[in-house]
């Protein structure tokens, strides 16, 4: 990365207060000139440090659970020599230079932050530091090497500056260029367990999130959705909601009716007293049943040709045995705990927006096309998001669109806020995806060819205002996990096909993706393998990762640790998966037993290489967090649909995995000084696999269609 | 005009008597704290005190709370030093942190009335309340933490 692209000026404020980077033209510096006095300006740099002595770490990467709130300030602190205490920190809105440093799009996703920022923020406060020690040898009139920072302070002989006390003095000096990091080995923050930074404010009710915006005069908006996706209103009658106490307004918007109201309670009796006739949608004829037989007739097709060597088909018949697979995947909804809400608040010429989002200025845009103004006149305020998963990072802003219309049709200020429900059932799912594989055997039980169709909507499709045009007919979130697995590459005679389906129900990325599905096909089918050669599993995979260290690594790690080779008590069965995403390589073993029909998953261990793990305890909670969230995935994730209509409604039909269900886990991280990869979604994949090779293991059948609790489970005897 | 005594304070309040407690705490009395995560006592992010016992504020009315000491996460400890929120400090518990308010809560009268919980004590006192980043386990270590720091509290 050229460092000359990102700090471009420190900078004078009124009073010579702050220092800040990455001012980005002439305009905002002179818009930035009236700030007040000691007072953080506008939210569009990495850092600033007040003459108050106040350090302000600016994230271009929003806090979703994931983290960042606590890691890129350690990146910060690693370099200027503060101590995190001494940090405040808080979301950077929607500006170009929040952009992701390789995605080119101010966004949070695809557990890119802490690898994509990683030189960045240690610029940032590298910067400074040198900055303030130039100032203060200036100042003390002693040579630069002579000037030692230390918390905050700088020492300069006899003398001792805090930072605050230079702060004016090194905004006026030029910014220096190629500074030098500091090394591996003078580390103090990095690669050590730092607390949470903002553990304290999620526990005593002081965390804001979108939801918990207020301030006088903002009403609440619910909207009543319709039914079946791409339904329209035909008419509707709200005088009785509007004779509900508090109901301001009714008003027709693109996406439904919206009930205005004083308070949310107002706004829930005017939708139950709202009467809608919708038209029918060519949706209304839309089935699970039906999509999973018209889905599954396509993935007995080859489809467009994704990785291909050699001849499948001719492979195929030469092979000794085949093993052929059938594989069906749900819809999924993300269902982060926080409600989707966005407030809006319009002015004449302007307009104010609080949302929890992972793409603030794909919002932005969206808002300012609504209403036709330019995308700098609608300020994006970020507050916590109560998580995301995904859900939040939608290419078509669905629920912040939402909210501008509601505002710009009542002209007041307005907070959206979806229930639980509208959640669950208002689509942008992971995709119902279908595969079908076949392969090929030797007589050593080894595969010597493989056909493998997916079939599914494509993500990226919906994307291309976020992340570009797709540059081929395939869309790699459809397949990834499939394409490049190293399995695949070493049987000369493979296929692996797309069909790519239209429907109006829409989709979107959810936490690791396609691997969510790919992992499962892999891993339950390489077990199969390596159970149809009477291979260990561990051994069988290890012989396909001779020229794949990592995957390797984190396989014999969690073996060791898992104590793979050890039997288990009575009734007690275990499974192994390995996947890479995101650049991390993760591998888990689950261990379970079946009872009354369905699995009790008891223990997970899991071992992770992310590279360096910049803060270890936050790797650990991330993989926890995944591993839970894939739990829940293999239990109880599906939506279903029937005559066009979702069939779930809340948590009582869309269950969550809870307490009594979350097995003991265990994290293992692999010291590794490699390539640094993802972490928030990297084990995610490798859990479903592992407990269905598990359920295997303890009944000898294979579950090809999640999730668990559809199937009733029989324990061998 | 209903009156609530919240965290110790009395607030005069103009609603229908049928109004969740939930909405009354948030959106008429601004204490936002408390959280809305399903609405129909699924997820038990609405968690508060009724003379000191959890209920579901979403499904829980005012006109239930009249008369009744209703406390809140803001008003759980004077300076957010209850040892469940220690410990919860401690152990990194919150990700996204939604639903945490719920969960000390939750916890908070576990713990008042069984000082040594078990795992299986935990897990019933727990199950209502749902976390979807999935930090049960540390919610699990945290309250053992927590019921230890109760414990050398009260002998010293
Ligand atoms: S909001 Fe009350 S239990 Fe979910
Ligand atoms: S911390 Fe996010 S839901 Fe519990």
């Amino acid at each position: 990365m050229n460092r000359r692209n990102f700090i471009q000026s420190g900078a004078l404020f009124a009073g010579g207060l702050l220092i800040s980077f990455k001012i980005p033209t002439a305009k905002k510096m002179a818009a930035l000139g009236e700030a007040k006095a000691g007072v953080p300006f506008s939210p569009n740099a990495f850092l600033n440090i007040g003459t108050d002595n106040s350090i302000t770490v600016v994230l271009s990467h929003v806090e979703m659970g994931q983290g960042i709130w606590t890691t890129l300030p350690m990146l910060i602190a690693e370099e200027l020599d503060v101590s995190l205490d001494q940090i405040t920190v808080k979301h950077g809105g929607a500006d170009k230079i929040f952009d992701h440093t390789l995605y080119g799009v101010q966004i949070t996703g695809g557990s890119s932050t802490t690898w994509s920022e990683f030189d960045r923020y240690r610029n940032a406060g590298a910067t400074a530091r040198t900055l303030l020690t130039q100032a203060a040898s200036k100042r003390s009139g002693i040579p630069i090497q002579d000037c030692k920072t230390e918390n905050g302070t700088v020492t300069a002989g006899e003398r001792k500056f805090t930072y605050g006390e230079l702060a004016a003095d090194a905004a006026l000096l030029p910014v220096p260029e190629n500074i030098p990091l500091r090394n591996k080995a003078d580390w103090k923050y990095i690669g050590k367990s730092i607390k949470r930074l903002d553990a304290k404010v999620k526990t005593n009710g002081e965390a804001i999130f979108g939801m918990d915006i207020q301030f006088p005069g903002l009403l609440t908006a619910i909207v009543v959705h319709p039914p079946v996706f791409g339904g329209k209103v035909k008419s509707f009658n709200d005088s009785n909601s509007k004779a509900v106490s508090g109901v301001r307004q009714v008003v027709k918007i693109p996406t439904g009716i919206a009930i205005i109201a004083d308070h949310y309670y107002a706004a829930q009796q005017g939708k139950k007293a709202l009467q809608v006739i919708w038209e029918s949608s060519s949706n209304a004829g839309l089935s699970t049943i039906k999509q999973t037989a018209a889905y599954k007739k396509l993935a007995a097709t080859n489809g467009q040709t994704v990785q291909e060597k050699g001849d499948a088909g001719a492979g195929l018949l030469k092979s000794v045995k085949t093993l052929k697979a059938e594989y069906v995947f749900p819809y999924l909804a993300h269902a982060p705990m926080e409600p989707l809400n966005c407030t809006v608040k319009l002015e004449k010429d302007s307009c104010e927006i609080w949302t929890g989002t992972q793409i603030p200025t794909t919002d932005q845009a969206a808002a300012a096309k609504i209403l036709g103004l330019a995308p700098e006149k609608i300020k994006i305020n970020v507050p916590f998001l109560g998580g995301g998963f995904g859900r939040r990072a939608t290419p078509t802003s669905d629920f912040v669109s939402e909210a501008v219309h509601i505002a710009k049709a009542c002209g007041k200020p307005v907070k959206l806020v979806w229930s639980r429900e509208d959640d669950i059932r208002g689509g942008f799912y992971r995709p119902f995806v279908v595969h079908n594989v076949t392969t090929g055997l030797d007589q050593n039980g080894m595969p010597t060819a493989w056909k493998h169709n997916i079939v599914g909507q494509s993500i990226m499709k919906g994307a291309a205002n976020v992340l570009g045009e797709l540059k081929t007919p395939i869309d790699d979130t459809s397949v990834e996990g499939v394409k490049g697995s190293p399995y695949l590459t070493s049987i000369p005679d493979h296929f692996v096909g797309l069909h790519t389906t239209k429907e109006l129900i829409p989709v979107l990325w959810f936490r690791s993706v396609g691997y969510t599905h790919t992992a499962y096909v892999m891993e339950t089918m390489m077990d199969e393998l390596a159970h149809n050669a009477g291979s260990d599993p561990v051994e069988y995979r290890r012989g396909f990762f001779k020229e794949h260290p990592r995957h390797l690594a984190a396989l014999d790690l969690v073996a060791e640790k898992g104590n793979w080779k050890e039997a288990l008590p009575a009734g007690r069965f275990k499974g192994v998966a390995v996947a890479e995403s995101f650049g991390s390589y993760v591998a888990s073993i689950a261990e379970v037993s079946i009872s009354n029909g369905q699995v009790k998953v008891h223990k997970i261990d899991c071992a992770i290489d992310c590279g360096l793990a910049v803060n270890p305890e936050g790797v650990k909670a991330q993989v926890e967090s995944g591993i839970i969230f894939g739990l829940t995935m293999a239990l109880y994730g599906e939506i279903s649909i029937k005559d066009g209509k979702v069939q779930q409604n809340n948590f009582y039909d869309y269950k969550i995995g809870r307490i009594h269900e979350s097995p003991e886990i265990n994290v293992y991280i692999v010291d590794s000084d490699d390539k640094m990869g993802g972490v928030g979604e990297c084990s995610v994949p490798p859990t479903a696999p592992a407990i269905a090779n598990a359920i295997f293991a303890a009944t000898g059948k294979r579950v090809y269609n999640l999730p668990l609790m559809n199937h009733q489970l029989l324990a061998k005897k | 005009m209903t009156v609530l005594n919240v965290n110790e304070k009395a607030y005069e309040i103009d609603a229908s008597k049928d109004m969740p407690l939930l909405w009354a705490l948030r959106d008429l009395l601004g204490l936002t704290g408390t959280k809305f995560g399903c609405g129909v006592a699924q997820c038990g992010a609405c968690t508060v005190h009724l003379d000191g016992e959890a209920v579901r504020s979403c499904v829980t009315k005012i006109e239930r709370a009249v008369g009744k000491r209703i406390t809140t996460i803001e008003g759980l400890s004077p300076d957010s030093d209850h040892p469940l929120q220690k410990a919860w400090i401690e152990f990194d518990v919150p990700q996204c942190g939604y639903c945490q308010s719920g969960q000390i809560m939750s916890a908070a009268v576990l713990l008042r009335e069984n000082p040594t919980p078990t795992d299986q004590d935990i897990d019933d006192a727990m199950a209502g309340n749902i976390c979807r980043c999935g930090t049960y386990l540390r919610i699990r270590a945290a309250i053992h933490q927590a019921a230890k720091m109760q414990r050398e509290g009260k002998k010293s």
